[in-house]
């Protein structure tokens, strides 16, 4: 705790000397989350590339640790794996948009002796798995969605995450969406009071976990898996089909849950609608306040926002993430007026 | 054997006369009194600013829970319920665990290496030993899932619940993750400070009370035994007392092995969690304020523990001395 809290000061303090000494370049400073950080920190090296003028220095710190510095004035905009509450949102003293960047999705990954191929998942196995009221392998639930495939009778060994996780947030998200029970006693959070099961740390501890002990179950961030040759399960999503996620699933979930699309982005598109959307996806936002007195700073952010939403999002699948879709593309392209 | 054991006080370096502060401060004596007054102060002002921040930080947490907060077994950061207990609890029981395995290791290594090996190899395996307490702990987190938490779930494991599985200590399912796995690797990482420090300690304890010992008769092991140790033991202690630290602190390695589940279970094989391995798992993504203040609340559990924890330790050390023993 004291490590972190200390070199992120270190950080910014170096930051801001930085930014104190040098005449030409506008520096930026941006906190939150680590779900992301791969390709932002892309897109901040190529932008910085393109506008030698502009430079954006980002610390992986957390989604909490954004929010956090972000109401504190200590960076000039934020980034957060879950929406910021109503309550988060009353705090501030100056009002925050939320841009969409990129979408992720998590998927459950496992370790059933004797089975190989890709098991299908309902949503209610999934959440009475999660509940501990689903125990066996070999539960109707799960028997009834994978007919000829021989589920041996062990226990289930329940895997989590243990570190708060944007990768958390989606998932409890999800099975707070279709089952009444995980939303009443459990909820959706980055980390939550999880009913039963092991915690392990980052994507690389849950899979660790769920490699070496025999009837497990976990869930990872998609593009870990992917990267990783993780196998993974399949999903019945809102229409009732066993989807298999990949990135174009996840876009699809985005259009469709895109929709009904709140016009200040706040927006879960969890089991969204359409027979092609994966089910267990989300946005991740940029959290960026709506006044910015600093002309300089307000027009290079704003700069770097429609880069994003235009060529920034090519770099997107290179790196495993999936594309916004365009009405999602177009609406941000107008809410970047909103920024005074 | 206590009689032998009277202090020698060392030479008092003769005092001048009275000089005057101008005098003492040409030769320097006063500067350095003053600075390393500051310094020794520093270590003072750093602890209770430490204390002050988590006790000020805290502050929603405490109004809320109260006392309570110490025996609340929930940890719900989505319905801001918050308790210690499980963490303490983990914290506890993983260093525990840690000292019973490593105390004897350590104390029979340093023994060997102090009294019996040739100097030339005590040297020798001495330097390994110090280079084993510089290896980050992340690298033993990594031995802990790689070697320990497998050797647990299909050997240590399986074999103790066949020989000991009607205690409630080894009852459960058995993960390969939990307070068992979490201890012995914690045991690893202090092991070498047991050693390293003991056997410098047994290394200073003068000939003579060994030549005496022998001198009367006893054979080498009563003389390492019931002289050389007796005398040590306020610097053994000290050694575990380190170890007890470090064990109690431990974050990485421990968070990766030890199965992250707040809950108070019987069996050590069953997964928990402790205080600094939450701290360092929670503390970036906590978006809300009272959960926020849950934490720090928890760091500062955690410092009390580790003061009470010293003052016994303390205590012991003077219960020792009054039982005899060299007053070191």
């Amino acid at each position: 705790m004291k490590k972190t809290a200390l070199s992120a000061l270190l950080l910014l303090s170096l930051a801001v000397t930085a930014s104190a000494q040098s005449d030409k370049t506008m520096l930026l400073n941006a906190a939150g989350a680590t779900f992301p950080y791969p390709i932002y920190s892309k897109w901040f090296d190529v932008y910085h590339t393109q506008h030698p003028e502009i430079q954006i220095n980002y610390q992986s710190i957390g989604s909490g640790g954004g929010i956090r510095q972000l109401l504190a004035g200590t960076v000039d905009f934020g980034a957060s794996d879950g929406p910021m509450s109503d309550d988060q949102l009353a705090q501030a003293k100056f009002k925050i948009l939320h841009f969409p960047t990129v979408l992720g999705a998590v998927v459950p990954t496992y370790n059933v002796p004797g089975i190989s191929g890709g098991l299908n998942f309902t949503q209610k196995a999934l959440a009475g798995i999660y509940l501990g009221t689903i125990t066996k392998w070999n539960d109707p639930e799960i028997a009834k969605a994978n007919p000829g495939v021989k589920l041996p009778g062990d226990d289930i060994v329940v895997v989590h995450r243990s570190d708060g996780s944007g990768t958390s947030y989606i998932f409890t998200d999800f099975l707070s969406k279709v089952s009444d029970d995980w939303k009443n006693k459990v909820g959706k959070g980055t980390s939550v009071n999880w009913p039963v099961g092991l915690g392990g740390k980052g994507n690389e501890g849950v899979t660790g976990l769920v490699k070496q002990t025999p009837g497990s179950i976990g869930y990872v961030e998609l593009i870990y898996a992917i990267s990783n040759d993780v196998p993974y399960g399949k999903v019945q999503n809102a229409a009732g089909k066993f989807l298999k996620a990949d990135l174009a699933g996840v876009t699809a979930a985005a259009a469709a849950g895109a929709k009904d699309m709140p016009d200040d982005f706040r927006v879960s598109i969890v089991n969204a609608p359409g027979a092609t959307s994966y089910p267990i996806s989300s946005f991740t936002w940029l959290l960026i306040p709506a006044q910015i007195q600093d002309a300089a700073k307000r027009d290079a952010i704003k700069g770097f926002l429609k880069w994003m939403l235009a060529d920034g999002q090519g770099y997107n699948e290179g790196l495993s993430y999936s594309k916004l879709p365009k009405p999602v593309v177009e609406k941000e392209k107008k809410a970047i007026a909103l920024i005074q | 054997m206590s009689t032998t054991a009277t202090t020698i006080d060392g030479a008092v370096p003769p005092r001048a006369g009275p000089r005057s502060f101008v005098d003492r401060l040409r030769d320097g004596d006063q500067i350095a009194h003053i600075i390393t007054l500051i310094f020794a102060a520093s270590i003072l002002v750093i602890t209770s600013m430490l204390v002050y921040e988590l006790w000020v930080n805290s502050h929603l947490s405490r109004a809320k829970f109260g006392l309570a907060f110490f025996w609340t077994q929930t940890w719900d950061p989505i319905f801001d319920n918050f308790g210690a207990a499980p963490f303490i609890y983990g914290t506890l029981v993983t260093a525990i665990v840690s000292l019973v395995i490593a105390v004897p290791l350590g104390l029979a290594a340093a023994i060997f290496l102090a009294e019996l090996a040739p100097r030339n190899l005590s040297d020798g395996i001495a330097f390994l030993i110090d280079l084993l307490a510089a290896v980050p702990s992340v690298i033993y987190g990594l031995l802990g899932i790689f070697v320990v938490v497998p050797l647990m779930r299909t050997v240590i494991g399986p074999a103790l619940k066949d020989t000991l599985g009607f205690l409630p200590l080894f009852s459960g399912p058995n993960y390969g993750v939990g307070f068992l796995t979490a201890g012995i690797v914690l045991a690893i990482m202090v092991v070498p400070f047991i050693i390293s420090v003991s056997r410098e300690v047994l290394l200073t304890v003068p000939r003579e009370q060994r030549e005496a010992a022998l001198a009367l008769g006893a054979t080498r092991w009563e003389a390492t035994w019931k002289v050389v140790v007796p005398w040590a033991r306020t610097g053994i202690m000290g050694s575990v007392f380190l170890a007890l630290a470090r064990a109690l602190g431990e974050t990485m390695a421990v968070t990766m092995v030890i199965g992250n589940d707040p809950k108070i279970r019987e069996s050590l094989l069953a997964p928990g969690y402790t205080i600094a391995a939450v701290i360092a798992n929670e503390f970036t993504e906590a978006t809300g304020d009272l959960y926020l203040s849950a934490l720090i609340e928890l760091g500062l559990v955690l410092f009390l523990m580790t003061f009470i924890l010293n003052g016994l330790a303390r205590l012991l050390i003077i219960a020792t001395e009054r039982g005899g023993g060299h007053p070191s």
